[in-house]
């Protein structure tokens, strides 16, 4: 199956990096490595490996390899298979929107709200619509935080309510007006079929016909969020994977304050 | 038993009294009251089925109406009862004149008691014996075709349409699954009512229903002759319509449910009050069918942190135990729960995670424990993913859990693809089978880290036990003992369904099913 254990191809490629027509890295500048799983609904056998290694070809892939194959269940075959990329990006003119706030630590998020608000921002999170799981704004949210940052309920000018899960975003709403929210933090852990945007774009929806969009600022969070999508579904911002309560509290403190100065 | 941890069995016998007491004032609250969940429960248990033409439920309509005419108290089966002495009717055509409006069964004129319980009693004992058949060939099939050994290898579909995971749940019995779960849509166990019917649309799941169930169960029984091995099936009896699932997967055949109050509480937000009362009826039809209930307390540890909390674990393991036992449930039919979720980074996280597996397989020694692979610090990265299953695969044959939910690489990913189920299986089977009898060879050092650990656990147990017996357990939970989440006791969802028993009211099943 596989070509050997040592490959023998000649590596007559340019091995100098060039940000302008960046491939992937095995081992060597330039070779353009990758490797790859997948299922593919036939049975195994000779034309089940061709049929992978022409799908790999058809996706851009030059010497297409299975390393191995292994039949599931009676017609689906799942495939190992490595290939050499035949496409390149230009790293130097990529442009990805990006939060602008400096990352402050919990002191001197305090401090900086202090100093520049003077009274501590009250901040409202849930995980809204049908998703019940709170892994993601209790990581944000919870006084225990999560890897080592503290969740915004032990900030000192931070008044944080977590509202949990399965939280409608009517009822999100009506704690906001109740609770006269700065901020609201909607965390969507759930992603199939793209239920987290529908309910994402609902809320905002609300929001406006309530006349609130504009009063607070609207942050969206959970591991297939981002903040170029948060900011396409109306959001002022998104964060995504590897992202804790410092993040977010610094981009609040420092929104607050720039909106205030306006 | 001699322990490998040198536990103290005589604090063992001291945390369980504990427990059987605060069951027991629990159990004083229950025995006063239903729900429409139960209500709902005993007029499919009379044979009532199907929906009206805006897809509600007839036990729905039942309830509803008794509710609405404020005499939900005296339970369906009087009222049904009473219009079968008065009318003649079946219960199923009881229920459809009620849905069409021709029928009023609360002004109809009131039977007397002994014709009330005559009219009654060959329709519980036709229910009666329809659960018992289908446990019978249950017991059949094991005997005949066989089963699995423990740890069973438990795995998830979630495709959204029951067809689709069938596919799935085929591949998975032939790669070496032993359970097959049905994963519920998103937001099911909210719904005060069972949807019908078989179903293709779901939201990282796919709806209980108890055609979906006789989907599933009759295409395992299928592949279970093929691989020679009975493979079981698994829903969730949670959420607000837990006696109702309960009872249609009693009719179905399924294996193995997940059936727990508390985690509804914790983690449904569902009113504590309501789901007691749900959990007592549920766990007495489960115990009846032979179907073996899950409890949820590895979610505590999902929210809270796994090596602070571990003794919470135990506690609620002791206090579900209890439950369980006052519903008639047998100690081999309760798969309490636990989990591996340390943080991978803790110096000897592993050490710690063994030791309170063995503490609770020495615990508990006849329940088929749930063990729960890490979530919580599954990161995207599945290379590591796949090891850090691994390890938990190695706690799991070496302490002889009875269940093994098998984690996949792509936990936090996305619902597993068929491959990443096949690379779970695969990583579970070579472990179990060549670390098949570690456990047997291994006993742990005396104060050494492994039976300190499990030492400290049991009696910090201990104390939250004493203190939930004070306090109560609603009271416990408002002060939020259990991962770190606090209710109300009148707050969350479904309490206006909770309602005093009345003076007429009547559930012969109780005791039937428990046996008494």
């Amino acid at each position: 199956m596989s070509g050997g254990l040592y490959s023998m191809q000649s590596k007559e490629f340019d091995k100098t990096l060039d940000l302008t027509k960046v491939t992937p890295y095995g081992d060597t500048l330039n070779d353009g490595k990758v490797q790859l799983s997948f299922t593919l609904p036939v049975p195994a056998g000779a034309e089940a490996t061709e049929a992978a290694k022409q799908l790999l070809k058809k996706m851009g892939f030059d010497n297409p390899q299975v390393v191995f194959f292994k039949e599931l269940t009676p017609g689906y075959t799942f495939f190992n298979c490595y290939g050499n990329a035949t496409h390149s990006v230009d790293f130097t003119s990529i442009y990805v929107p990006k939060v602008e706030s400096d990352v402050m630590s919990m002191e001197e998020i305090d401090s900086y709200i202090k100093e520049n608000i003077g009274r501590p921002l009250v901040v409202i999170g849930a995980s809204t619509g049908t998703d019940a799981h709170t892994v993601g704004i209790d990581a944000i949210m919870n006084m225990k935080g999560y890897a080592g940052h503290f969740g915004l309920e032990r900030y000192e000018m931070i008044e944080a309510h977590n509202l949990g899960s399965q939280v409608l975003n009517e009822d999100f709403i009506a704690k906001a007006i109740e609770l006269k929210a700065d901020a609201l933090l909607v965390s969507q852990t759930v992603t199939q079929k793209d239920v987290h945007i529908q309910n994402m774009i609902e809320l905002v929806e609300l929001l406006e016909a309530e006349g609130l969009r504009d009063k607070v600022i609207l942050v969206s969070g959970g591991p297939r969020v981002s903040h170029e999508l948060a900011k396409e579904l109306g959001y002022d911002a998104g964060f995504g994977m590897n992202s804790y309560a410092d993040d977010v509290g610094s981009y609040i403190a420092q929104e607050f304050v720039r909106r205030a100065k306006k | 038993m001699q322990s490998k941890l040198g536990l103290d069995f005589k604090r063992v016998e001291h945390a369980r009294s504990l427990a059987a007491s605060i069951a027991s004032s629990v159990q004083t609250f229950v025995d006063e009251y239903t729900t429409v969940a139960v209500e709902r429960t005993l007029c499919r248990l009379l044979g009532i089925d199907g929906i009206d033409s805006n897809e509600v439920p007839l036990p729905n309509i039942i309830v509803d109406e008794l509710k609405d005419k404020g005499v939900l108290s005296q339970g369906s089966i009087f009222y049904i009862a009473n219009t079968i002495v008065q009318t003649g009717f079946t219960p199923q055509e009881i229920a459809e004149k009620v849905s069409d409006g021709s029928l009023d069964i609360t002004k109809l004129p009131i039977s007397n008691e002994k014709e009330i319980a005559a009219a009654i009693e060959p329709i519980v004992q036709s229910s009666i014996a329809r659960i018992t058949e289908r446990r019978n060939r249950r017991e059949e099939y094991i005997k005949n075709i066989g089963e699995g050994s423990k740890p069973y290898l438990y795995v998830i579909v979630a495709t959204g349409n029951i067809y689709e995971d069938v596919v799935q749940a085929e591949a998975a019995a032939r790669q070496g699954a032993d359970i097959i779960a049905v994963i519920r849509t998103t937001g099911q166990s909210l719904l005060d009512y069972v949807p019908y019917g078989a179903t293709t649309e779901g939201f990282g799941g796919t709806f209980a229903t108890q055609e979906n169930f006789r989907i599933m169960r009759s295409a395992l029984d299928k592949v279970g002759e093929e691989v020679g091995r009975y493979i079981r099936l698994c829903n969730y009896c949670s959420g607000l319509c837990m006696p109702e699932i309960a009872v249609m997967g009693a009719f179905e055949g399924l294996d193995v449910m997940l059936n727990d109050a508390l985690y509804g509480i914790l983690f449904r937000d569902i009113n504590m009050q309501r789901t007691m009362v749900d959990q007592y009826f549920s766990r007495i039809i489960n115990g009846f069918a032979g179907v073996i209930i899950n409890t949820g307390e590895d979610n505590y540890l999902t929210t809270a942190d796994a090596f602070e909390e571990a003794h919470t674990v135990l506690a609620s393991d002791f206090i579900n135990e209890q439950l369980a036992l006052l519903a008639g449930l047998p100690e081999e039919q309760m798969g309490l729960g636990h989990a591996f979720e340390m943080d991978p980074d803790q110096e000897n996280g592993f050490l710690y995670e063994l030791s309170q597996a063995q503490m609770i397989r020495e615990i508990f020694p006849k329940a088929p424990l749930k063990y729960m692979p890490p979530t919580k610090f599954m990161t995207g990265n599945i290379f590591k993913g796949h090891i850090q299953d691994a390890l938990f695969n190695i706690a799991g044959i070496w302490t002889q859990q009875g269940i093994q939910l098998l984690g996949m690489p792509t936990e936090a990913i996305h619902t597993p693809f068929m491959s990443d189920r096949y690379l779970s299986i695969e990583n579970a089977r070579y472990i179990f089978n060549n670390m098949k009898n570690l456990g047997d060879e291994v006993e742990f050092k005396e104060g050494g880290l492994i039976r300190n650990r499990a030492k400290d656990v049991l009696e910090n147990s201990i104390e939250t036990l004493s203190r939930i017996d004070q306090e109560g357990l609603f009271n416990a939970l408002e002060l939020g003992l259990f991962g770190d989440v606090k209710r109300a006791k009148n707050g969350g969802k479904g309490l206006a369904g909770v309602t005093a028993k009345g003076e007429n009211y009547l559930n012969p099943f109780i005791k039937l099913m428990k046996g008494e």
